[in-house]
C-alpha cells in the first residue's frame, strides 16, 4: 500500500516549471533528443559561453573597470588590516559585507588572490552564514526573529505590518535598494518578544503600530540607531550599548549576579600554580554551563597536559538555541567576571591567547566588551605580566561570528574561528588535544567561565556547597513563553520544575521546552522533576506553552529550525530532519497514518545514533520527546485511509501541475 | 610486530596498530564495514556515516574511530544495520539517482550498497530536489541530481591532485559541490585524469566520451557484492 503511493508521487510530480531559466529550458528541450536531460531528473545546464561572443558597450565597460577599481581598493584595505591572514576569514568576509551590502563573485575573486586562498574556499564561507551573502542587500536590513516564542507573541502581525508597509515580501529589497526584510532564528530576545535586528540595532517588543513606525522612520534618515527612543536598565543604557533591550533579571544569585571586584579572582588565582587552580575547579565539581555538563576542571587539566607550543582559550558567547538569552545578560552586566574566569582559565592552561567569539546578533555589545577589554589591560589585568606576574601574559579578542546556530557546537566555533565554514571537526582529536590552529584548546560557555571566575574569588567549597549532589553551584534560566515573568532567573541546581514555573508565574504551563529545541519537551507529569544534569539538563532555555498551545506545531517550528541550522555535512542531520519534518506536517494536515508513529521513532533514532554532532544528536528530540510524553497528540490526529493509498500522499497536489499544464482537472484526482 | 593489540569486532578477535583506525584494522582482518564517503588513498571524512559501528556501546564511524586495545566493536547487528539501511536510502531520495541509465550503473558504490543491503525501493519520499549540471568542460561533466556529499572530490582535488577543484558551498539541504571559478567548471584546472573524477563513488563526476564503457556482467559490482574483495582476504569466512 505504502509503495502505491509513493510510486504515484514519483510520477504524478512534474517538472516544476517556476524560474525562466528552468522554464526556457524545460520547453524547448523536451522534444529534441539531443538536449533532452535525464528524464528523472531537473536541471539547469551551465554552457560555457565564450569570451569572444561576450560582448561590452564602451561604457558600460569603462563603469564596471572603475568600479573593480574601487571593490580592488575597498578588498586590499580590509585584507591589509587583517594580515592578508585567511584565518581572519571572518573579519574580512564580514568587513566585505559591511562596506559593500554584499560579498559579490568579484570581491571573492580579490579576497582569494589577497589572501593567497582558493575562490571557492572564499565562497563556502560566505554561503555558510545568514549574514553574509553574495547578492546586494539593502543598506538596512531588518531581521525579524521568526522563532516559536516569537510567533507566540504575534509575529506573524509584525511581519505582515512590516511587508505591507515596505511593499515587499520577507527575503526581498526595496527597489531602492534602502531596505532589505527577512526572518532570523532566535536572536536571544525571547523575554522581550517580538524583537527584530535592524542592522545591529535590536527592536524589542513590537507591533504592528511599532513595525510601521520602523519603517517610516528609516524612509526618512534611514538611521537604524536613531530607533532606539527609551534606553534599557543597566548596561544597556551605557555610552557604548545604547540599547532598547532589557535584562528581565528575576532572580539574583550569589555565582553569577552578585558584586565582583575586578582582579579579585585573578589575585586567588595567581596566589596558586596553575595545578592548583585546575584542582580548585575540579573541587568545586564545575561542570560545563553549556548543557553537556563535563566536568570543567578536567577539561583544563587534559589542555594543560597535551602537547603544544601554545595553548587557546576560547568562550563560546555564541548562544543561539531558541529561548536562550542569559548570556546576552551576562556580556552585558557582568562582563568583568567572563573576561577574569577566561584570564583564569589562560593562567590554569597556560595560553597567551582567549578568543571570544560572540554571537552576530549581539554585534551590538561588541563595542561596550571592547572597552571593558581596554579598561583591563589599563589595570593590568590583561596584557604582559598581569598584575606583576611575570610570565604570565595573557590578552583576549572578540571573534565576530555571522549567523550560524551551529558555530555554539564546541568544534564548529573553533572552525569559525579559523576563517572556515561553521563544520563541526571529527573526534578525535578533541580540541583539549588538537583544537584552534591545532592547538590544544579550552572551550567553554560563557557561564562556565563567570562560574569559574566566582570559585576562585570565594572559595571551591563555597561553590561545592550550593546545588544538588551531580550538579554543583547555581544555573541562569532564560525563561519565556506563557507565563508573567519572562526573564533570567539565578536558581540553585535541584530545584523542581514545579517549584521554579511558580517563580515565573507559569502555573497553569501544560507543555515546558527544557534546554531549547535540542532538549525536550516535558508535561504536567514531569514538573516534579528537578533541573539539573542528572535529571533534567539544560543550557538554560526554558519555554513555557499553556494549555492552549498545539504541541505538535512547536515540534514542526522546531524541526524548521535545525534544518535551517544543519551545516549539511553528515546525512542523518541533512537529511533525515527534512524527512521527519515532511511527515509531522502531514500528520498535523491530517493526513497521517497509525504506522506513521513508528517511522518518526526509527527515523528519529537513527538521526539520534548516527549524527556526527550535538546539533544532528539532538536534532529529532522535538520529535522523539513529543512522541514519548504527548503521545495522545499524534494519536488522535492519524487514522487509517480506507482507499489503499498512503494517507501521507496528497493527491490533489500530485497532479496539480500537470492539471495546470494540461489545463484540464484529471479524472483521476476528482475520483481518487 | 611489538606494538599490535588486540580488540574484538562483533566477537571476533583481530588486531590493530597505533595510528590505525577501526576500518584499516577491520580490512586487514577482511572484515568489511559498508562505507561510502571513506576511500583508501583520502583522509577520513566521516560525513555519510554508513560506517557507523559501536564502540564500547557508543556510536562511532569506524573511518574516523581509531582502533584501540580491547575495544569492544559492533559492526553488523541489526540495529546497525538497519541505521545503514536507512542512511543509503536517505542518500537515494534526497538527490535524483536513476540507476537505470546512469552511466556509473554497475560501478556505483552508493548502487552496490543498496544492492548488499537487498534495498529494492527507499521507504522514505523522494525529494526530486532541482540540482545543477555544469557540462561545461571539454572532458568532464558534473550532475548534481547523483552527487551525495561525500567531498571524495574535494580531498582527493586538494590532497592528490593539489588543485582545489571542489569545495562545499551553503549549508543543510541546500549544501552542494561547487567549483573554483565564477561560473562553471571549463574555468578551473580539472582534467580528464585528475584522482578528483575517478574517486567519485557516485555518476555526479564523470568523464565524457565514455559512456557505458563496460559490458554488463563486466562491470566491478556484477559479480560480486561490494565489499566482497576485503572479505576474500580473510581465511575464515564470517557469517
Amino acid at each position: 500500500m505504502r509503495r502505491r503511493g509513493t510510486i504515484g508521487r514519483r510520477f504524478f510530480v512534474p517538472t516544476r516549471i517556476d524560474d525562466a531559466a528552468g522554464s526556457s529550458y524545460n520547453r524547448e528541450s523536451f522534444h529534441d533528443p539531443a538536449r533532452r536531460p535525464h528524464a528523472a531528473a531537473r536541471e539547469r545546464v551551465t554552457e560555457r559561453v565564450p569570451r569572444a561572443a561576450a560582448s561590452f558597450a564602451a561604457s558600460a565597460y569603462g563603469m564596471r573597470h572603475c568600479m573593480n577599481k574601487k571593490l580592488q581598493a575597498v578588498i586590499q584595505g580590509i585584507c591589509a588590516r587583517c594580515g592578508k591572514d585567511r584565518t581572519r576569514m571572518m573579519d574580512i568576509v564580514r568587513e566585505t559585507q559591511a562596506a559593500l551590502g554584499c560579498v559579490s563573485s568579484d570581491a571573492m575573486d580579490l579576497i582569494a588572490r589577497e589572501t593567497g586562498t582558493h575562490r571557492v574556499e572564499v565562497e563556502s564561507v560566505v554561503s555558510f552564514y545568514a549574514f553574509l551573502s553574495s547578492a546586494p542587500k539593502g543598506k538596512v536590513v531588518i531581521r525579524l526573529c521568526n522563532d516559536v516564542v516569537d510567533k507566540m507573541q504575534g509575529m506573524e502581525r509584525v511581519a505582515k505590518a512590516f511587508e505591507d508597509a515596505l511593499g515587499i515580501a520577507f527575503g526581498q529589497t526595496t527597489p531602492d535598494g534602502a531596505i532589505t526584510i527577512e526572518y532570523a532564528p532566535c536572536i536571544g530576545m525571547s523575554d522581550q518578544a517580538p524583537a527584530a535586528l535592524v542592522n545591529d540595532v535590536v527592536v524589542t517588543s513590537l507591533s504592528s503600530d511599532a513595525a510601521r513606525e520602523i519603517v517610516a522612520a528609516l524612509k526618512e534618515h534611514g538611521d537604524p540607531s536613531r530607533l532606539v527612543r527609551q534606553l534599557g536598565d543597566g548596561n544597556n543604557g551605557h555610552p557604548l550599548v545604547r540599547a532598547m533591550v532589557r535584562n528581565n533579571i528575576r532572580a539574583r544569585g550569589p555565582v553569577i549576579f552578585a558584586d565582583m571586584e575586578p582582579g579579585a579572582a585573578l589575585k586567588g588565582a595567581l596566589a596558586m600554580t596553575p595545578q592548583e587552580v585546575i584542582r580548585d575547579v575540579k573541587t568545586a565539581r564545575l561542570r560545563g554551563r553549556g548543557g553537556a555538563g563535563f566536568p570543567t576542571g578536567m577539561k583544563w587539566e587534559f589542555t594543560r597536559q597535551a602537547p603544544g607550543a601554545r595553548r587557546f582559550v576560547l568562550c563560546n558567547a555564541d548562544e543561539g538555541e531558541p529561548g536562550t538569552f542569559k548570556d546576552r545578560v551576562m556580556l552585558t552586566e557582568c562582563p568583568d567576571l567572563l573576561f577574569e574566569g577566561m584570564t583564569v582559565a589562560g593562567y590554569a592552561i597556560g595560553a597567551d591567547t582567549g578568543i571570544m567569539y560572540l554571537r552576530a546578533e549581539y554585534a551590538y555589545l561588541a563595542p561596550f566588551l571592547e572597552d571593558v577589554l581596554a579598561q583591563r589591560r589599563a589595570k593590568h589585568l590583561l596584557g604582559p605580566a598581569i598584575l606583576g606576574k611575570q610570565g604570565f601574559n595573557f590578552d583576549i579578542r572578540i571573534q565576530m561570528g555571522a549567523g550560524a546556530y551551529i558555530c555554539g557546537e564546541e568544534t564548529a566555533l573553533i572552525s569559525s574561528c579559523e576563517g572556515l565554514r561553521g563544520d563541526p571537526k571529527n573526534r578525535p582529536p578533541f580540541p583539549a588535544q588538537k583544537g584552534y590552529l591545532g592547538f590544544p584548546t579550552v572551550v567553554n560557555n560563557v557561564e562556565t567561565f563567570c562560574c569559574a571566575a566566582r570559585i576562585l574569588a570565594k572559595g571551591p567549597g563555597w561553590f561545592a556547597e550550593m546545588g544538588s549532589k551531580g550538579s554543583a553551584g547555581t544555573k541562569l534560566l532564560s525563561v519565556s513563553g506563557d507565563c508573567r515573568s519572562p526573564g533570567v532567573y539565578e536558581v540553585p541546581f535541584g530545584v523542581t520544575l514545579a517549584d521554579f514555573l511558580a517563580m515565573a508565574g507559569a502555573e497553569d504551563a501544560a507543555a515546558v521546552q527544557i534546554g531549547g529545541p535540542s532538549g525536550q519537551m516535558v508535561g504536567r507529569n514531569d514538573f516534579g522533576r528537578t533541573i539539573c544534569y542528572d535529571d533534567l539538563a539544560t543550557g538554560g532555555s526554558v519555554i513555557v506553552f499553556g494549555p492552549n498551545r498545539d504541541v505538535l506545531g512547536v515540534a514542526l517550528e522546531f524541526l524548521e529550525f535545525f534544518i535551517d541550522e544543519s551545516c549539511g555535512y553528515c546525512t542523518p542531520c541533512r537529511v533525515g530532519n527534512v524527512l521527519l519534518r515532511e511527515r509531522l506536517h502531514a500528520i498535523i494536515a491530517g493526513r497521517g497514518e497509525p504506522a506513521d508513529l513508528e517511522y518518526l521513532q526509527k527515523l528519529g533514532e537513527t538521526i539520534k545514533t548516527a549524527s556526527r554532532c550535538g546539533l544532528g544528536q539532538t536534532s529529532a528530540n522535538p520529535v522523539l520527546a513529543t512522541l514519548k510524553n504527548f503521545r495522545s497528540e499524534y494519536e488522535k490526529r492519524v487514522k487509517a485511509r480506507g482507499d489503499g493509498l498512503q494517507p501521507s500522499f496528497d493527491l490533489r497536489a500530485a497532479v496539480a501541475d500537470a492539471e495546470a499544464i494540461t489545463g484540464r482537472p484529471s479524472v483521476h484526482a476528482a475520483n481518487p | 610486530m611489538n606494538d599490535r593489540f588486540a580488540f574484538t569486532i562483533d566477537g571476533v578477535e583481530v588486531q590493530g596498530r597505533p595510528g590505525q583506525t577501526i576500518m584499516q584494522a577491520a580490512d586487514e582482518a577482511g572484515i568489511y564495514i559498508p562505507r561510502l564517503c571513506s576511500h583508501k588513498e583520502l583522509a577520513p571524512h566521516g560525513s555519510c556515516r554508513v560506517c557507523t559501528v559501536l564502540v564500547n556501546g557508543r556510536p562511532q564511524t569506524a573511518c574516523t574511530q581509531p582502533a584501540g586495545p580491547g575495544i569492544i566493536v559492533e559492526n553488523s547487528s541489526e540495529a546497525l544495520l538497519a541505521i545503514r539501511c536507512n542512511l543509503i536510502e536517505m542518500l537515494f531520495i534526497e538527490g535524483n539517482h536513476f540507476c537505470m541509465f546512469c552511466e556509473k550503473s554497475g560501478n556505483c558504490e552508493l548502487q552496490a550498497l543498496a544492492y548488499r543491503f537487498g534495498i529494492m525501493a527507499p521507504k522514505y519520499p523522494y525529494l526530486f530536489p532541482t540540482r545543477e549540471l555544469d557540462a561545461s568542460h571539454p572532458d568532464i561533466f558534473i550532475d548534481r541530481n547523483r552527487c551525495i556529499l561525500c567531498g571524495r572530490c574535494v580531498r582527493a582535488s586538494r590532497d592528490l591532485d593539489g588543485k582545489n577543484v571542489f569545495q562545499f558551498v551553503g549549508r543543510g539541504p541546500r549544501k552542494r559541490i561547487a567549483v573554483n571559478a565564477k561560473t562553471a567548471l571549463a574555468d578551473t584546472d580539472a582534467a580528464r585524469a585528475d584522482k578528483a573524477v575517478s574517486a567519485c563513488p557516485v555518476g555526479a563526476i564523470l568523464r565524457k566520451r565514455v559512456g557505458y564503457g563496460i559490458p554488463i556482467g563486466q562491470r566491478m559490482y556484477d559479480a560480486a557484492p561490494i565489499g566482497s574483495d576485503i572479505e576474500a582476504a580473510r581465511a575464515h569466512p564470517h557469517k
